[in-house]
């Protein structure tokens, strides 16, 4: 019985706790989102987003609450590679030795054999993810010679090629210039429209209302959760930035 | 009189192969080179050079004990490799001292205890031989357990390659795909202190870790491809043994630290002449001229 209610959603966060070494990163954190929702993940630095993407993908233990992807644990979504995690610019190690080919090919790395050779579907998987991402001419340029934004959508072609049903994506839009930026709202869209669920994390509030259906403010536990329309309200920024007005933090136009 | 041979090359090279124990040598130390020189890429692009410092003097008291009882030594050095890591690890979670103190601080009491062990028990081991290694006189038990570890190391390296790179580059997509990290990261730390056994007998437990952190370092200033980065950190590794080996019969100087100088002077060419990433910048001098 238990499996049917869950069966309407692809992720459900119910009352999450996560602590490292005592200290706690969040908790009580309360999550719902269903096939082809959009959701904005917004808080200041340190509130805990990137620990809410970490215990989703598995990557942190809870250490209290339940989390269900797609109505099963978090280890069968890594299994079934449900859920792709898009980093960070900052987050990796942009001097690898490694080509735009490789990092997208390690995206069908959960479902190869031990020795990670690719089929011939996988290669059909990497070139299609790679043209949806217009990098084509990069195949085997090292990812240390892209650009902030020709990275980010590597990562993307990564995400793409995995073929998950749930995108996390922590800053998609920081640091990348306006060309990346129009292909990856393209992306969301399409996205969308074959019902992917996706949660992004962004400092960007005019992003939050372009694309996030819902909006989930965190600040060590969620301040607000719902419609964008409804949530994203002056007072519920406010309180998630701890008193600061989000005149001062993005402006009159916010 | 021996100056003589300089003259010709053919002599250089040649000469010492006349002896058995210069063969052995030649032979045993470019399989560790070459096990060495394999696990450094991973260890340059993991950031492990201070865990690979620590884990090879931790071994001491391993292979001192394994010698006293009569046990093979790569066992005992294995258990107090990985040991030290464990320990590592928990000190730091539970006090507030840095990780890179509590590294320094766990490897320096295994080597000490290590050496006051050597001084304890009574037996035939020879302190030198594990603190300056010694390729020129490694017996046959040696040998055959060289071959043994460094195959090891080799197949395993070799099947989990891709896996290991994901782990080093993005561990957390490693992780979001259902790919086995807490595996990965043991099994990096095993080929480590297995290759710290095999590399503490050509240059010992004291420059061990030059050959676990250089030819991955020297590589890494010459090329954007991970796989040619393993391929130029074996051979770098092997020729530097080879050079080390020769230089040292012919000139009587200490072997292990003529090895590991070899390696320094290769990794310095790459650092000042490297086509991308040296200070000079090859490639661009040889555009000059074009």
């Amino acid at each position: 019985m238990e499996k049917i209610n869950y069966q309407n959603f692809r992720i459900e966060a119910e009352n999450i706790c996560v602590d490292y070494n005592g200290k706690v990163a969040l908790y009580d954190a309360n999550l719902r989102l269903k096939s082809g929702q959009i959701c904005g993940l917004v808080g200041m630095n340190g509130a805990g987003k990137t620990t809410f993407f970490n215990a989703l993908t598995g990557f942190v233990n809870i250490s209290k609450g339940k989390i269900r992807i797609n109505g099963e644990s978090v280890r069968s979504a890594q299994k079934d590679q449900t859920i792709a995690y898009v980093p960070q610019n900052e987050g990796i190690d942009s001097q690898f030795p490694i080509s735009v080919w490789n990092v997208v090919m390690m995206g069908r790395y959960g479902s190869m054999n031990i020795f990670r050779c690719p089929r011939e579907s996988d290669v059909q998987a990497v070139k299609d993810a790679i043209e949806r991402v217009d990098l084509t001419n990069h195949l085997s340029t090292p990812i240390g010679n892209l650009s902030g934004g020709q990275r980010k959508r590597t990562f993307l072609a990564r995400a793409i090629a995995q073929r998950a049903s749930i995108l996390l994506l922590d800053e998609p839009f920081s640091g990348v210039d306006i060309r990346t930026e129009k292909l990856i709202s393209e992306l969301f869209i399409q996205f969308k429209n074959e019902g992917k669920t996706i949660l992004l994390s962004t400092h960007d509030m005019i992003h939050v209302r372009e694309f996030c259906d819902l909006v989930l403010l965190i600040n060590k536990t969620v301040v607000a959760y719902g419609e964008t329309s409804e949530v994203f309200t002056p007072e519920n920024i406010t309180t998630t930035f701890g008193g600061i007005s989000p005149d001062f933090l993005f402006g009159p136009e916010s | 009189m021996e100056l003589c041979s300089f003259l010709t090359l053919d002599s250089f090279i040649t000469d010492p192969l006349t002896h058995d124990f210069m063969r052995k040598a030649l032979l045993m130390s470019s399989l560790v080179a070459a096990v060495c020189g394999f696990l450094s890429s991973y260890l340059t692009l993991k950031g492990w050079a201070l865990m690979g410092d620590a884990v090879s003097h931790s071994v001491m008291p391993g292979v001192v004990v394994a010698y006293a009882l009569g046990l093979p030594f790569s066992l005992g050095a294995f258990i107090f490799g990985v040991g030290s890591v464990a320990l590592i690890g928990f000190i730091k979670q539970k006090s507030r001292v840095k990780e890179d103190t509590v590294i320094g601080l766990v490897f320096t009491g295994f080597f000490a205890l290590g050496i006051v062990l050597v001084s304890k028990i009574k037996s035939n081991i020879d302190l030198h031989s594990i603190l300056f290694g010694s390729p020129l006189g490694i017996s046959l038990s040696d040998v055959k357990q060289t071959i043994f570890i460094s195959l090891l190391v080799v197949i395993l390296l070799s099947i989990f390659r891709k896996d290991l790179m994901l782990y080093c580059f993005d561990p957390r997509h490693a992780k979001t795909v259902g790919i086995n990290v807490f595996f990965l990261h043991y099994l990096l730390l095993t080929c480590l202190s297995l290759a710290a056994v095999v590399g503490l007998q050509s240059v010992g437990i004291i420059l061990v870790v030059a050959m676990l952190i250089t030819p991955g370092a020297t590589a890494y200033l010459l090329t954007d491809k991970f796989d040619n980065m393993t391929v130029i950190s074996v051979l770098s590794a092997i020729i530097s043994s080879l050079i080390g080996i020769y230089v040292s019969f012919w000139f009587d100087l200490e072997t292990g630290g003529s090895i590991v100088l070899a390696q320094t002077f290769i990794f310095l060419f790459a650092f000042l002449f490297a086509p991308r990433y040296g200070i000079f910048k090859l490639k661009k001098l040889f555009a000059g001229y074009k």
